[in-house]
């Protein structure tokens, strides 16, 4: 379990945390320990509880049970503004009738701050942000993508450190976020803070993170770099929420133990010699899954990948970079990404091939990755 | 040219509308019927009260007078007699000033402070508290004016201003709360978290972040309370005391005083000066009503 895995001197640490509305459980008992300067995504679909956690960490929420620790101190009781954060939310909460600069400077001058000192701050994190000929607008004059840039403006200027982010690129259009996206990466290698970054977007999670942590149901099914997260899901759940077109699942069992075991599909075996599993291989009703770049249709034997199967194009999806081919397989349907200049027409006859060495087997009972 | 004009033979273009179709003119005509209704008494009113006393004997209702008179006007303000005293309705103008400004302030006040608590700063029992205070706002007020008759003599404030403002703002509460708080609601929550973040308390939320953004609601409570407190009779006749009588009661006196003759002309120029007032904000302030009205009711 990576996820418990000691971290010295934690950023942000996250004990025993659960929340609940009445009978409804959003948080269960949970732990997370952030190193500092880490960048960690809470990935996971709608009421998962990502924001909730957020918000507990943020001081908004009170936590029905646990701690939250920022830089070694228990800040569990503490105000928001006492803890050292800053926040991006996702419908940018502007003070609509402040201007950019007032909105930079507000928390400061509530604070108290010496107005040489706002100044100097304001003056840095409109530098940083590239937001300098905006200063004197008001919101409502400005784009999606200008709001989101003054929202992590009013973060930074706190100097705080830890940066809480609540899905702050959902709501601008896709060109938009993937701009933010990189300026947003190039902002954590920049100033190195802890980042906390709530997102229901996979491509956001493993282009940002440092570690993803994939969430259901009030809980972290694992926490990973995203590589890991991507290559060896934990169970069936995070192997089907990640990547897209998501991964193929074969429904079988295994027979025969350790390296000599194999997949049974139907009549049809597939070594797992190469197969690189987590526990040792007992028989058992299991899944395959295969991710679509993983498949080799009518292509030579190379490394780790199965014996050929039988198989008939049903749909071809050109994609533009790829194409999605979508077959069927001892009766179970599968796609499979080859490259676009590979033409199949529906109908065909073709043999597959899978690259167990990347691919996955899961316990059918336990959901887990053998 | 011939070549265009062949291309687009047949329906081309925007599709001609017709000045009035059957739909149109009924809704019309029905409108037309709805202000006849309200505004052919106010038409009444005005000729009579330019009318002198020999115009309105000859008895045409609906004609104006040949040679218009503001001497009506002129002694309904500050001659006709009610009761007793003959100052017109004046004093009662001063007065209704003088209990309309205090009440409306204080109950906008704590109205704006309650349902801003109701709405961000959620209680144990906040909702139950709100569900009594909506369901006592059904409560007739008839029932409840002897027991205030008795607290306020109890507190000492009874026949006074202080009294009258106090009910204005008990009996306001409920409506502007529940604008207040629905106003509040309908605002986007991470903003209420973002100013916390920033470490703004609770006064400091409610007067730098929300309050600049509640012009509209304010608005419409600002002109529901003034017409309201201004047109009010009964707690004005039973808490005022004699010497605070606002404008309604005053202008009731004037027009049912029962000796001498029937003065129509001054009765009606008193009940248009009486009016006058709501009348006004209605006229000058109904866009912004309507705006705020609808800003209230998107989220409840």
């Amino acid at each position: 379990m990576n996820m418990h895995a000691k971290i010295e001197t934690p950023s942000v640490s996250v004990r025993g945390l659960a929340q609940s509305y009445g009978a409804l459980q959003v948080l269960k008992s949970l732990d997370l320990d952030i190193a500092d300067g880490e960048f960690i995504v809470l990935l996971g679909p709608s009421g998962c509880g990502k924001s909730t956690l957020l918000n507990c960490i943020a001081g908004l929420l009170e936590p029905t049970h646990g701690q939250v620790f920022i830089k070694g101190k228990n800040v569990t009781w503490e105000e928001p503004k006492d803890r050292g954060i800053g926040m991006v939310f996702q419908s940018y909460a502007l003070y609509p009738q402040m201007t950019v600069e007032k909105n930079l400077s507000f928390g400061l001058r509530v604070s108290g701050m010496a107005t040489d000192e706002v100044n100097k701050r304001v003056a840095r994190a409109s530098e940083i942000l590239q937001i300098q000929p905006l200063m004197d607008r008001k919101p409502s004059q400005l784009s999606g993508g200008q709001r989101q840039r003054v929202a992590i403006g009013r973060a930074l200027v706190r100097d705080v450190d830890v940066f809480l982010f609540d899905e702050p690129l959902s709501n601008l259009d896709a060109k938009l976020r993937a701009e933010l996206r990189v300026e947003i990466k190039r902002l954590h290698q920049k100033l190195g803070n802890t980042m906390i970054y709530v997102t229901h977007d996979q491509i956001e999670a493993l282009t940002l993170a440092d570690r993803v942590a994939v969430m259901r149901g009030g809980t972290i099914q694992q926490l990973d770099a995203p590589q890991t997260i991507y290559n060896k899901p934990k169970n069936l759940y995070v192997a089907g929420f990640i990547g897209s077109p998501s991964m193929n699942f074969l429904k079988g069992a295994i027979e025969g133990t350790g390296k000599k075991a194999v997949f049974k599909l139907g009549d049809i075996s597939v070594p797992l010699k190469d197969y690189k599993a987590d526990v040792e291989l007992k028989p058992s009703a299991a899944v395959l899954g295969v991710r679509p770049e993983h498949i080799r249709i009518d292509g030579s034997a190379e490394e780790g990948a199965s014996l050929p199967l039988n198989a008939v194009v049903d749909i071809v999806e050109p994609m533009g970079a790829d194409t999605l081919i979508w077959l069927n397989v001892e009766g179970q349907t599968m796609s499979a990404r080859v490259e676009s200049n590979e033409v199949f027409t529906p109908g065909q006859k073709v043999k597959v091939r899978f690259r167990i060495n990347l691919a996955s087997v899961f316990d059918e009972a336990t959901t887990d990755r053998l | 040219m011939s070549a265009t004009a062949t291309m687009f033979q047949g329906p081309s273009g925007p599709k001609p509308k017709k000045l009035i179709t059957l739909p149109r003119a009924a809704v019309y005509s029905v409108l037309l019927l709805c202000s006849m209704f309200f505004l052919f008494p106010l038409y009444i009113m005005i000729i009579t009260s330019l009318k002198d006393l020999d115009a309105i004997r000859d008895g045409n209702l609906f004609s104006p007078s040949n040679n218009p008179t503001f001497a009506p006007w002129v002694k309904a303000w500050s001659e006709a007699c009610t009761g007793l005293y003959c100052e017109g309705i004046k004093p009662g103008f001063i007065n209704s000033l003088k209990i309309t400004v205090p009440s409306v302030i204080v109950s906008i006040s704590v109205a704006c402070v309650t349902g801003y608590s109701l709405a961000n700063w959620p209680f144990k029992y906040s909702e139950a508290f709100f569900t009594i205070l909506l369901l006592a706002s059904f409560i007739p007020y008839v029932v409840m004016i002897y027991p205030i008759v008795i607290i306020t003599r109890w507190l000492g404030i009874f026949s006074t201003l202080p009294a009258v403002v106090l009910v204005h703002t008990i009996f306001g509460l409920p409506l502007l709360t529940l604008l207040f708080r629905n106003y509040f609601a309908s605002l986007p929550q991470e903003l209420f978290k973002a100013a916390r973040v920033d470490g703004a308390g609770y006064w400091r939320i409610l007067f730098q972040v929300f309050l600049p953004m509640a012009v509209p609601i304010m608005t419409v409570a600002v002109i529901l309370q003034v017409t309201g407190i201004w047109n009010d009779f009964l707690f004005g006749v039973i808490y005022a005391g004699p010497t605070n009588y606002p404008m309604t009661v005053q202008l009731n006196n004037i027009v049912n005083t029962g000796q001498g003759v029937k003065e129509y002309n001054v009765d009606m120029a008193a009940t248009i000066l009486t009016g006058i007032v709501p009348l006004a904000i209605y006229f000058f302030s109904g866009k912004y009503f309507v705006r705020g009205i609808a800003a209230g009711a998107v989220k409840g």
